[in-house]
């Protein structure tokens, strides 16, 4: 049987495989060609250094990782290791593949970093940090790029209730780094039917106190920031302005069109939800990007006490749980810039026929917020717009509480 | 006849169902049968004037209907009509 030592194979492959330099390589990468740079080193290797732009396949994944990454046959593909030796294996087995414009670059990353060419040293996540969030980072929409884009991440919760509970829970589990909960209440027995993240012995503690429990206990990566107060007209900017992302969480009309206004004014993203009975509705307000907002949805609120609260009128206590864990996924798509979000479509869930429909939100072209030509540019008293009293007419001695719309 | 989809705070008038069938060639006749059908939802869908009221979007498929013909917007068989108010509950 006739057979080949490694030096023989690499000398075979070098007259079968075309080599370019590290020169060539910038060369094509300076003008914008579109070659598709796969770095086949280990894990260690790239986490020491990498060229921007290459994308990272471990040698062993390659084959099984190429066609995500590169799905044309004909797309030019440049392979890269440390020194030219396993890039040109890869670039064989790509061959075999059907891969037909496959390059080995000669030298490899030793080679572009000797020749005094850029290259960066990616902030990595740490061994711990890899077992906890393995399921993200191997699907190739999130990667451990993705996985340090939601840590770096900050996210406003209006509510550490129904909807805020699930949500809360599930952005901390997946390693969403800052996360901010706005609730002046403190858990009432009444509460433990739907919001999961507080529990029997927390009754009568504040919400944001038993959520950052509940948060620290999971997962010791995010950093929560309780807002033990009632979200205001005074200090909406403030608390609004410190996050990337609004998640709404309310339980009362008032609130809901002041956190819009503000996320509107500061040029935020609002994951808007409620829930009553065994319905749902979730949409996604990114003026930013030429959405609608919730005034557009909504111009005007209903007369107080029109539409019954969950209070007055129930809800399922695993709604919430639904509906809140949709605005979960859509905050972490947000961040990661990954699939289409609810931008200008309000999703309705109804629990009890099991089913999920679709209506289009419109951008008010008059809108008083949104529009070019917005009347509302500073925030309003909103107990008054909604037809209720002012916080400021509540006495002293009075809860402060809003009232139910 | 078009399907309505009847929103929770509103089947209290509909003895219960989400879904019915109702007859009319544009939503101000429906509205008006669904009245006939279900005395009291009306004056839950419409003012004094009898407009629809401004917090209650009404959706004729995928499209709310003031970005059709508002309350003449023309109905068929195979249309869907979805009552849709504004719900504040969250916690």
């Amino acid at each position: 049987m006739s057979y080949l030592t490694s030096d023989q194979l690499l000398a075979k492959l070098r007259k079968e495989i075309k080599e370019i330099s590290v020169y060539e390589l910038a060369d094509q990468l300076d003008h914008g060609q579109n070659v598709a740079l796969i770095d086949v080193r280990e894990q260690n290797e790239w986490d020491q250094g990498h060229i921007k732009g290459a994308v990272h396949i471990p040698r062993g994944y390659l084959e099984l990782q190429i066609e995500t990454h590169v799905p044309q046959r004909d797309q030019p593909v440049a392979v890269l290791c440390a020194g030219g030796v396993r890039s040109l294996l890869g670039a064989r087995d790509l061959q075999t593949m059907g891969y037909t414009n496959v390059v080995s670059v000669a030298g490899g990353f030793n080679g572009w970093k000797n020749a005094g060419y850029n290259f960066s040293v990616p902030r990595t996540l740490t061994a711990e940090q890899r077992q906890r969030y393995s399921r993200h980072t191997i699907m190739p929409e999130l990667g451990e790029e993705g996985q340090l884009k939601l840590l770096d991440s900050k996210v406003l919760i209006i509510g550490a209730g129904g909807l805020g509970s699930p949500t809360a829970i599930y952005l901390a589990a997946a390693g969403v780094g800052t996360i901010g909960i706005v609730d002046f209440d403190v858990v009432d027995t009444s509460n433990l039917q739907r919001q999961i993240i507080h529990r029997l012995e927390d009754v009568d503690k504040p919400k944001v106190e038993s959520a950052a429990r509940a948060i620290a206990q999971l997962n010791p990566d995010v950093k929560v920031i309780g807002h033990r107060t009632q979200i205001t007209s005074q200090n909406a900017f403030d608390i609004i302005g410190q996050y990337d992302i609004v998640i709404n969480g309310s339980d009362n009309f008032p609130t809901r069109y002041l956190v819009n206004d503000a996320c509107v004014i500061l040029g935020k993203t609002l994951v808007d939800a409620s829930i009553f009975r065994f319905e749902g509705q979730v949409t996604v307000f990114d003026t930013t990007q030429g959405g609608p907002c919730y005034r557009c949805l909504y111009p005007d609120p209903p007369p107080p006490g029109e539409v019954p609260s969950c209070a007055e009128g129930g809800v399922l206590g695993v709604l919430p749980g639904i509906v809140g864990s949709l605005q979960a996924v859509e905050a972490i798509k947000l961040i990661l810039g990954e699939g289409d979000p609810l931008v200008g479509r309000l999703l309705l869930y109804d629990a009890l026929t099991a089913e999920f429909r679709e209506v289009k939100v419109r951008k008010n072209p008059d809108c008083p917020v949104c529009s070019d030509h917005p009347t509302v540019i500073e925030l309003i008293d909103y107990q008054q717009f909604c037809g209720l009293p002012s916080l400021e007419a509540i006495p002293a001695n009075g809860t402060g509480e809003l009232i139910p719309a | 006849m078009a399907t309505v989809r009847i929103p929770s705070p509103l089947r209290r008038y509909t003895n219960g169902q989400s879904k019915l069938e109702c007859a009319g060639a544009s939503i101000a006749e429906l509205i008006e049968n669904l009245e006939a059908q279900y005395p009291g939802v009306k004056s839950r869908l419409c003012d004094d004037n009898g407009q629809i009221k401004r917090y209650v979007n009404v959706f004729v498929n995928d499209e709310e209907i003031r970005t059709l013909q508002g309350s003449e917007t023309p109905l068929s068989d195979k249309d869907e009509v979805s009552i849709i108010p504004a719900m504040a509950g969250g916690r």
